[in-house]
Order: C-alpha cells, then structure tokens, then sequence
C-alpha cells in the first residue's frame, strides 16, 4: 500500500476509496457539520432555498448549532439572527443546540466543540467558521467552508475536495517556561507568510508537539488558517485519547488513523524550540512577526485576552502567573471562550486565590464567554476597538478592522507576553516577569 | 444561466493580502444574506474596512462607491496575492456581488473566499499570470473575454493573459455548486 499522509488517509476513508493523492477531486461523508449565529441564518436560507422550505437536514445527530459571535448586545439584527437559529432547531428537532440564556449556553464554538464531545479523531468536521481548524488537534479532518457549502452538506450530508498536500513541520525539544504554542505558530506564520499553505494541510509533529496539552495542541492548529491552510493536524496520542474519551458522551466509535511511515510532504521544516524567543506579530498582518525582545518598549493603550485561540484555561493560568499580585497599568479585558472555562477561572487557584480574582485584583475587567471583541462586532461588543487604540492581544488576526477600528494597530502575542505587557503598559518580554 | 462571454467595466485596483474583514467589516455580518433586502445592505459596506492609503491603487484614497450608496460604479477588481485571506464568511463574495462586482483579477486567492465565490456563482475569480495590480490603475476601462481568458485594457492598449478557469469552469457556467449538482445528477434536478 502507498503510504499517505493522515489527512490523505481520512479524506480516503470518507470518499470510500484505499488511496488518495493530492490534487484528486473526491466528494466526501462529513460526520459533524457545524454553524453559528453569523453564519448559521445564511446557511439556513440556501438550505430551505434548495432543498425546500420543509425539507429536513441529513442527519439531525451530526448538525451541531453553537451561537457564539454576536451574544451579549443589543444589536437587534444580532439577536434576530440568534432567533432564526432557534426557529430551524425546533423545527427540525435538532439535539445539539447550545441556546443564548440558557444553562446549555456554551460561547466560543472551536472550543465549545470539543467540549461537548463533538471531535474524534478520524472524522470529518466542517465549519462556517475559518477556525474549524481548531479540531485537527484532535487527529481529523476539520475546515472552515460558506453558507452555500454548508447548505449543501446540511441536506446531503456530503463536500466535494480538493486533496491538499500536507506540509509537515517539526517541532524538538521541551517548550522553555516563557514560551508556548502561541509564539511556535507566529513564528511558523512568520517563517512561511500568510499564503504559505494556502490549499496545503500543516501537519504538526516531533517531542515538541507531544509535549504540548490537548488546548495547546488546539493553538497550534487554530491558526493554520492565518497562513492559508485548508486544515491543520496532530497525529492522535495518549494525551488526544484522553481527552476525547473522557468528553465523548455519546459513546460514537471513532478509528484513529496517523501518517504512515514514508508519506509525502511537500515541505518540512524542523525547529529546535529550546532555541526560540517569544514571538509577536505586529500591525497588520499575522505574519508580520518580530521578536518580542526586538520591539519592546513600544507604547500600548489596551491588552486583550479571549478567543478560540487565546482563552482556554491553559492561557489563563499563564496569564495569572504573571499578572498575580501585580496592578495592571493600560485597560486588560480577559473572556473565557466558554462558560465551563469561566466556571473554571472562578474553581481553579493559584496560592490560594481563584484565578478569576487574581485578574480582578490586578484590575482587569472579565467579560463573558463569547468572541466578543477578537473580531470586532457590534459596537457595544465587550473589548471592542471603538477608537484607533494600540492594543496586544492573544487573538488570531490583526488584518485592517479586525478589533473594530480600521486604524487600530492589534499585536498578537501569547498570554505571557499580553500579561507582561499589561502591567507595564509597552510591549513586553515575558521574561522579566517569571523568575 | 451561462457566463457572459465579454464582461466590460471599470476596474478598482487594490494590493496583496485583502482579507475578508477588509471586503465586509464584521459589525455588518448581521444582515442576513438570505433576505434580498439584507443582501442589498452587504453593497453599502462593501471593501468600507480597507485603509484609505490601500483603497483604489496606484494612487490610492478613491472612493469605492460614488454616485450610488450601494452599488459600485466599478465592475471589476484587481488585486495582488492572497486576496480574500482570513475568515469563511461567504459575505464577502456577497458583499462584491451586491456592490456590482462582476470579476476579480488577483495573482491568487485564498482557498475559502475562492470556493465560496464559485460555490454561490457571485463573481468570477479569476487569476492573472502576472503582477497586474501594478500596471493596472483604478479607472482604467477593462474588456475580458472569458472563453479566452484575455483581460483587455482598452484605455491604455494592454493585453493581459490570465489563467484558464480550469476545473471550476463547469461550476461557474452551471451558475454555481447547486445547478451544477443537480446538472451533474448529484441532486435531483
């Protein structure tokens, strides 16, 4: 048998076929299909628009709505669209719908998913969502897709692909305390542009990667987008089984499939993480990296701490080793991605105190789960860049707009490095804050 | 439905890495695309989140929209690398489509804002052999024959080969993924 690549296997396996090679056109069987509040009514409308208006999605098990960009607004067409999502679950009995006011309310969708036991490896998830990638951390198959592809997969169950190469890059050696997955993807990012996968697959290996918890596995394959990538992934290990059977409440088998021995990468690149430093990427581009310790100094007027990408637990208890006992000098916003990661900043304890007060304490503001201002929104959004303001964020993108204001400059950077620079109120290196 | 042979119009020119948070800021993701009066809306907004010193190059802070609020007097936009970069929203081909977009030159696309503009039928993507995002400038008319994959500039004389549509051509001609499924008897028709 050829060898193939893990991505290449799960794209065989649901086209029903041994082999695939890059550049074959297959369609595929997805086994979750994903939207939210933004995406979801447009999806809605090309579904009834070509299926019918009583027409019933494909499998009411594998739909899966979680309303999560525009939720804590007054914003009347926000809501409206939150409203839309509620008619077409109840009308067509949809389980696994995470409702806005309610105790099933989730927030974050990325994050919410895994959650929820809605990843295995093996699979095949597609999202309205660019960061879909999030879930090839899990070992399948997950990428962002439109309205109108989601539409046609709601009443068919099925996509057609394009087999991506697969890019492999490597990463050796034990994570130094200052750094984390953050600072590796912008230096990969920073390495390979914000085009240099575009159509590829990234696929993540080596002790470095191993080394990594499921949620920092997570960040790694979140921001494959931000270099073009069709999909990000990590061969499954004990710590993706772990996770995934301790969250599969339905009890769905799954195959877990990973790279063979000899597969093709169009490309590979190998870093000694012992030997990186911390990594930002200034105004406006994901892939306008610097090191931290090169642009410190500069002047900052807000910091930013939430996302997919950038509010796991993980990320917070980073941020609270920096910012705990100290006082923030510039406007520090933290939003959890879900509501269990809020429940958990208020149960977890660093010394004695709950993460949550450690940021109160240091005078940060806590929002609720939701995206909130990693994109902007509404313009009463929690965080949003209403004015040309300087701001370093654990966020994924800082294009032109992205926080709100065309002209405000957004730095992407880990939670140390957004803490560190929190309480001194310039670009900082996480470094002077951990002993 | 089946693609216009020519498509003439004037062009706007814009640089490399135009992500969809330039092409349709998100606080405007509210309207509901399914809805023809919404849809309208997405024309308003259109490109409204790209830096002024970037809108309508070589010279750059030209207007997007002139005579009329929603719609464009342009009919074609040419870009450099990577244009629809960033999120999945199909709002940006839409937001295009709505300010009467009929055709984008870029040097490439990122993969989701392609598919979502062949998928939907809003625009054709089209890629240009060369850097035409500076030889081209904003105001220039333009006359493309789409069988041939030749982009005219009728006012300075230029010829620019792009590259052939390839296998989304069906897709395109079909008028987008559902006809062409249900063409293809994929769906029933």
């Amino acid at each position: 048998m050829m060898p193939l690549t893990l991505t290449e296997k799960i794209l065989a396996r649901h086209a029903g076929r041994d082999a695939v090679r890059p550049g074959d056109n297959v369609w595929i069987d997805v086994d979750v299909l994903m939207t939210h509040d933004v995406c979801g009514p447009g999806t809605i409308g090309i579904f009834k628009q070509h299926f019918g208006k009583d027409a019933k999605v494909w499998d009411r098990d594998k739909v899966v709505i979680i309303p999560d960009h525009y939720i804590f607004t007054a914003d009347r067409m926000a809501n409206r669209n939150v409203d839309v999502l509620r008619q077409f679950v109840a009308e067509q009995k949809l389980p696994h719908y995470y409702d806005v006011g309610t105790d099933r309310y989730k927030g974050v969708c990325h994050i919410a998913l895994p959650e929820e036991g809605h990843t295995r490896p093996g699979e095949v998830l597609l999202g309205t969502d660019s960061h879909t990638c999030t879930a090839g951390a899990f070992g399948e198959f997950a990428t962002g897709v439109g309205n109108t592809d989601a539409g046609f997969t709601m009443g068919t169950g099925k996509t057609w692909v394009k087999v991506p190469p697969t890019m492999r890059f490597v990463f050796e050696g034990e994570l130094p305390p200052y750094l984390m997955a953050k600072d590796l993807i912008l230096a990969v990012i920073g390495d390979i542009g914000c085009d240099g996968a575009t159509y590829k697959t990234m696929e993540f290996d080596g002790g470095g990667v191993y080394s990594l918890n499921i949620e920092e596995r997570m960040t790694l394959c979140n921001m494959v987008i931000e270099a073009g990538g069709k999909n990000g992934v990590i061969n499954p290990d004990q710590v993706t089984l772990d996770f995934v059977n301790k969250r599969n409440r339905s009890g769905k088998k799954y195959t877990v499939l990973k790279s063979d021995a000899g597969a093709n990468f169009v490309y590979e690149k190998v870093y000694d993480v012992r030997k990186l430093q911390p990594v930002i990427a200034k105004p406006h581009s994901p892939d306008n990296r610097a090191f931290v310790g090169e642009i410190k100094g500069t002047k900052l007027d807000r910091a930013y701490i939430g996302s997919c990408t950038g509010g796991k637990m993980t990320d917070f208890r980073a941020a609270a080793k920096i910012l705990k006992g100290h006082a923030v000098r510039i406007d520090t916003f933290v939003v959890p991605a879900t509501s269990e990661i809020a429940a958990g900043l208020k149960a977890e304890q660093l010394n004695g105190q709950t993460l949550e007060d450690v940021f109160l304490s240091a005078g940060a503001k806590i929002g609720p789960p939701s995206c909130a201002a990693c994109l902007g929104g509404p313009s009463d959004t929690f965080g949003r860049l209403n004015e040309p303001l300087s701001c370093i964020s654990t966020t994924n993108r800082n294009f032109p707009g992205r926080m709100g204001h065309k002209e405000a400059k957004v730095f992407l950077a880990s939670p140390l490095t957004v803490a560190a620079s929190a309480l001194t109120g310039v670009i900082t290196d996480p470094r002077d804050y951990l002993a | 439905m089946s693609l216009q042979p020519t498509i003439t119009g004037k062009t706007y020119v814009l640089g490399d890495n135009v992500d969809t948070d330039q092409i349709i800021p998100a606080q405007y993701l509210t309207y509901n695309p399914a809805i023809p009066e919404e849809y309208r809306q997405f024309g308003k907004y259109a490109l409204s989140s790209v830096p002024p010193s970037q809108s309508g190059l070589p010279k750059g802070h030209v207007p997007f929209h002139t005579k009329d609020e929603f719609v464009s007097d342009y009919t074609f936009i040419v870009a450099g690398k990577n244009f629809g970069c960033g999120s999945s929203r199909e709002h940006a081909p839409i937001a295009l489509d709505a300010a009467g977009i009929k055709v984008v030159v870029a040097e490439f696309y990122a993969r989701i804002f392609f598919r979502n503009a062949v998928n939907g039928g809003y625009l054709i993507p089209f890629e240009s052999a060369s850097r035409l995002c500076e030889t081209v400038c904003t105001g220039d008319e333009l006359r493309l024959d789409v069988p041939a994959a030749k982009l005219h500039n009728l006012t300075t004389n230029e010829v620019y080969e792009l590259k052939p549509l390839g296998e989304v051509a069906p897709i395109l001609e079909a008028g987008g993924l559902f006809p062409y499924a249900r063409q293809q008897g994929m769906l029933k028709a």
